[in-house]
């Protein structure tokens, strides 16, 4: 199988009051193509800045990432901004709409930064497929959270991304509504092909990956495949 | 795995830009509307000023002809000779005559007195316009018989009609028409010396003309043949400069028009540019804010592919949007403003100024509103850049903190730069816009220091032992999101222009009074007879009135100095004497001592002159700076003909400012004892009442007598004064406006951050008392500091004006500061506590949920 996100002895270190302080230490792994991966750690164990490293958010302080045979570090922020807008999809835990933007204008932001065609039929046919067809015009803050995220999973989706990254999904939602937006998500994922990174330290949505990486002060200590790996 | 290359140079599409600027303000054109009306009121003024200034040179263009009403003039100060006469005589096709003088005149009806300028006309002079009178035709028939047309501020101060009479020296005319203005004069001119028009057949039995009196002689001129006025002019030139004479034409009048207006223009544009920064600074602060607000915004924007370039440049149409609409509406109102003007300006132009919508005032305006919102913007706008698509994964907005960009000391020099520019294209002199630019500058950092200082002191004295409201209130003072600096800068700016302009005005208000105080001179009589000069003093001492000074003056000119004349000027370009020195009808005294205004800087006073030596005079500083005159110089003075040879003994300073008889040059005793002259008398009137009987005593006795009422001259200068205030007052306010604008923008902002803290309170059971305690304390410790320092620098700005630019000296009036120091003190809490009334009025939860 082909990988698509490549991470050797990855470190990141923040200077703060005059200290070093280092969040991430000799990381070392693999993402295969089409697969869905957990990152799971306690709070504070960095795995939000390993995903932030990951999808060319930020720039490592040791280390190389390799997405899509890309090396990151190379390239400068702006470079690596097209890099996310053509092969990386974003999900967030509070959703990160663009508050001023409808939820179909929201969709539309990444197809209409590549210029594309037809971006108003498709920005509505994945607002279709995630149940919200009705509600395009409609302002995040007119929508409910569950909604929100759904939008945000539409949004997504639509630069159909190689690799898709998402933050606590779930965090801010209801045992209901976080398992219908868990459902979706993957039901996107396997029509899409589209590989998955997740964040959480919620063991239960973990488990419904095919592996899950382990973090724990800033070091790697378990990479093991789930029941569905 | 089969994958599409990432495209590095992706192309920008400058359409959805556009598209994502405009949605992005979505939700916010409330507040950015509030930003834009910052900059409205400062483009007002520079639209209505521009439009005037355009206006009024294209009326300057079509009605010249009627300022000057001939196509040449010629004037002096003495009596053309013969040879002169005849060159006269022979110019022009149709020639007119006039004589104009200070004298007094005499309402027998009423039996008021007062200074009047008598024009004597011959001929149908104005050749261009008219002598505008009610009624019309009395402007041209008064010069039929012994009948005169009276300004109409003299008619109303003595009540005369049209069919009185009016006494002028030893004549009496029937008033035959109103007059409504003469020819090229400006209404408060008309204020100062009213003119009466008399026939010149008439002049001869007023007694009024006589050897010695201070008479103009002015010709008209008017061309019906097509003639080169320009070369004709030339030709003159050299002849009628010798003879003391001054040509103009109406070529000539447009240029010295054109220029007296653009220096007005140029004053009140600085004004309006003014209210502009002022406007600036709000942006400014208004942008800041905004974009630290629109940081998560960007942060997503850049996670989903957008450019640092890109996101800058969304915001960037948004303010170029903004400042265009901001502008827009600017010059639409500056627009409709240019109408009150010419209400305003009224008593200063000697013209109908008309009112026209002109595109190139109104393209400038919206230029300039652009072009300086951007500039102020862009030291906000340019962090944009900076913004880290990370802080998706970890922003919450207290977090959010603009970093200072290297790029912001470019934007400094540029809006530095952008003021010296302006400022020197209003003002001409690239000194001028220094000091001016300096001068903002300045002021800026000392509000931006008082800010600072006030936030540090204030957190380090808080402490336990104050109550809480007291406490909270000067929290809010430093804590993050606080409004101090901003708030300080455009309330502090604000108070001091409106503190200088009032101060200024005080000061020289004062000057004038100071001088009319006590009991010094208010009154002088000139021009009398020397066979008359006893008569009159014993008149005034009868009256019961002291004769304060009496002082003979004699009129001259200098024909050499140091052996060169005039002649010697034109040939060669090398002697630094201004022309204008020899041109000039000097009025000396002689005595033997100093008075009491006067201080020798050099040389030695001679009051006495020996016969047979050269005459040692004193001359003043002035003049000797002027004609570079040292001690021991060599002048030739020429006294009616008689030549006087003369040196420079000792040099002078006057002080002007003292009302009394002042000079240029002093003679010793023993040399003109018996040349021509006439006297000048002071007194000092105690009251109107007594001042009028004089007055009328001196002129049923003395006709040829002329009075300065000081009491009167003062009240019309009083009223000049309060004019021009008038005009700068109404040119201030679009400072003020822009001032309280800024203010209840800058207040507005901080509601929004504060609303939360309110909100927080009140649910925690905070009353409503509580929370209006503790926002009035913040506004008024805000309103009241700010206030203070921007007097405190106002104090600083006028007296370098006074010591400087007017020269005067500098007193402190405490009253107009103080006044103005609660009154911004209250606005301030008065908008502080209009903004937060719907945090107070409302159920905490409703505002969150509106809010949210």
């Amino acid at each position: 199988m082909e990988t698509i996100l490549n991470i050797a002895d990855l470190g990141k270190t923040y200077q703060s009051a005059g200290r070093t302080l280092t969040v991430l230490h000799n990381i070392n792994f693999s993402i295969a193509a089409g697969s869905t991966n957990a990152i799971v750690g306690p709070s504070g164990s960095g795995k939000t800045t390993l995903l932030g490293l990951c999808a060319g958010l930020d720039r490592s302080s040791a280390g190389a990432v390799e997405l899509n045979g890309i090396n990151l570090g190379n390239l400068t922020e702006d470079q690596r901004a097209q890099v996310r807008n053509q092969y990386v999809g974003f999900i967030f835990q509070n959703f990160q709409l663009l508050p001023t933007l409808t939820a179909l204008e929201n969709v539309m932001v990444p197809l209409e930064l590549r210029n594309e065609k037809n971006i108003r039929a498709r920005a509505l046919d994945l607002l279709d497929k995630v149940g919200l067809a009705d509600r395009g015009h409609h302002y995040p803050n007119q929508l409910s959270g569950g909604e929100q995220q759904r939008v945000s999973l539409a949004r997504a989706f639509s630069n159909s991304p190689k690799i898709l990254f998402a933050d606590e999904p779930t965090g801010n939602l209801d045992a209901e509504t976080s398992e219908k937006v868990v459902k979706l998500l993957f039901d996107l994922n396997k029509e899409a092909g589209t590989t998955l990174v997740l964040v959480t330290h919620d063991l239960d949505l973990a488990a419904k990956t095919q592996r899950i990486i382990r973090i724990k002060g800033g070091q790697l200590i378990a990479d093991e495949k789930t029941i569905n790996g | 795995m089969e994958t599409n290359p990432v495209n590095y140079h992706r192309k920008m599409n400058i359409p959805w830009l556009f598209n994502m600027a405009w949605r992005d303000t979505r939700k916010n054109r409330s507040r950015l509307f509030l930003f834009i009306s910052a900059i409205v009121f400062g483009i007002a003024a520079l639209v209505a000023i521009y439009a005037f200034k355009y206006n009024v040179q294209n009326d300057i263009n079509g009605q010249a002809a009627t300022l000057i009403g001939a196509d040449l003039s010629v004037s002096g100060n003495k009596p053309a000779d013969v040879h002169l006469k005849k060159l006269l005589d022979s110019l022009g096709d149709e020639r007119s005559q006039e004589r104009s003088f200070a004298s007094m005149a005499y309402f027998p009806k009423s039996k008021g007195t007062r200074l009047v300028q008598v024009r004597a006309l011959q001929g149908n002079f104005p050749y261009y316009g008219a002598i505008e009178t009610t009624p019309e035709q009395a402007g041209t028939t008064f010069r039929k018989g012994q009948m005169a047309v009276v300004d109409k501020t003299l008619m109303l101060q003595f009540n005369a009609h049209v069919g009185d009479s009016i006494k002028i020296g030893n004549s009496l005319f029937l008033i035959t028409g109103i007059l409504n203005r003469a020819p090229g004069q400006a209404g408060v001119v008309a204020g100062i010396a009213p003119v009466v028009y008399i026939p010149m057949q008439y002049l001869e039995q007023t007694g009024l003309v006589k050897i010695g009196s201070r008479v103009n002689y002015s010709f008209y001129y008017k061309f019906t043949k097509p003639v080169n006025l320009d070369k004709l002019t030339k030709k003159l030139d050299p002849m009628l400069d010798k003879a003391g004479m001054r040509y103009e034409t109406i070529e000539g009048r447009k240029e010295n028009t054109g220029r007296n207006f653009g220096d007005l223009s140029r004053f009140l544009s600085l004004v309006g540019f003014v209210a502009l920064l002022l406007g600036c600074v709000g942006v400014a602060s208004a942008v800041h804010i905004y974009v630290r607000e629109k940081i998560a915004s960007i942060a997503i924007m850049r996670c989903l592919g957008v450019k640092a370039s890109e996101a800058f440049l969304i915001y960037l149409i948004q303010i170029v949007g903004i400042g265009l609409i901001g502008s827009v509406i600017g010059a639409a109102l500056g627009t409709a403003i240019q109408h009150l003007l010419p209400v305003v300006f009224k008593d200063f132009i000697p013209f109908t100024i008309s009112v026209q919508i002109s595109w190139m005032a109104i393209g400038q305006g919206i230029l300039l509103g652009v072009i300086i919102s951007l500039l102020f913007a862009l030291l906000p706008l340019i962090s944009v850049r900076n913004v880290s698509p990370l802080n998706t994964l970890r922003l919450s907005f207290d977090d959010a903190v603009l970093s200072r960009d290297p790029l912001r000391w470019l934007v400094y020099l540029l809006i530095l730069l952008f003021i010296v520019t302006f400022t020197y294209l209003q003002l001409d002199s690239w000194l001028g816009s220094l000091f001016f630019t300096l001068g903002i500058l300045g002021a800026f950092i000392i509000l931006s220091g008082v800010a600072w200082l006030l936030m540090r002191f204030t957190k380090l004295l808080i402490n336990g032992s104050w109550s809480y409201l007291w406490r909270q209130g000067f929290a809010n003072l430093y804590r993050p999101n606080n409004q101090t600096l901003i708030l300080m800068v455009s309330i502090g700016l604000s108070t001091m222009f409106i503190c200088i302009l009032f101060l200024v005005q005080n000061l020289l208000i004062g000057q004038v009074t100071l001088s009319s105080s006590g009991n010094q001179s208010n009154m002088i009589l000139f021009d009398i007879q020397n066979s008359q000069k006893d008569s009159v003093a014993r008149l005034t001492r009868q009256q019961g009135l002291p004769v304060l000074q009496q002082v003979p003056i004699v009129t001259l000119r200098i024909e050499q100095i140091n052996g060169k004349t005039a002649a010697d000027l034109q040939k060669d370009s090398t002697i630094k004497i201004p022309h204008g020195v020899f041109a000039y009808e000097y009025r000396v005294t002689f005595r033997d001592s100093l008075s009491d205004s006067e201080k020798l800087t050099d040389g030695t006073w001679i009051g006495k002159a020996t016969p047979g030596k050269d005459i040692p005079v004193s001359v003043e500083e002035n003049l000797s700076h002027r004609a570079n005159l040292k001690i021991g110089d060599k002048i030739v003075f020429n006294v009616q003909g008689v030549e006087m040879p003369a040196y420079v003994a000792s040099i002078r300073k006057v002080n002007w400012g003292k009302v009394q008889t002042n000079f240029q040059v002093v003679f010793p005793t023993g040399i003109l004892e018996d040349a021509p002259q006439f006297q000048v008398l002071l007194t000092h009137v105690p009251s109107n009442k007594v001042s009028a009987l004089f007055q009328r005593a001196i002129v049923s006795s003395f006709p040829n007598v002329s009075i300065i009422d000081l009491g009167l001259v003062l009240s019309v200068l009083d009223e000049l004064l309060n004019k021009i205030s008038y005009v700068i007052r109404f040119m201030s306010a679009f400072s003020i406006i822009t001032g309280v604008v800024v203010l209840v923008a800058s207040v507005r902002i901080s509601k929004y951050q504060r609303i939360q803290e309110s909100v927080l309170l009140r649910t925690l059971g905070a009353s409503r008392k509580q929370i209006f305690a503790i926002t009035a304390l913040e506004y008024w410790f805000l309103g009241s500091l700010s206030a203070l320092t921007g007097i405190v620098i106002a104090f600083g700005g006028t007296w370098l004006l006074a010591k400087y630019s007017f020269e005067i000296p500098y007193t402190v009036n405490f009253l107009p500061a103080l006044i103005l120091f609660f009154v911004i003190s209250i606005l301030t809490v008065i908008i502080g506590l209009l903004n937060s009334r719907g945090v107070l009025n409302k159920p905490p939860l409703e505002i969150l949920r509106n809010n949210a």
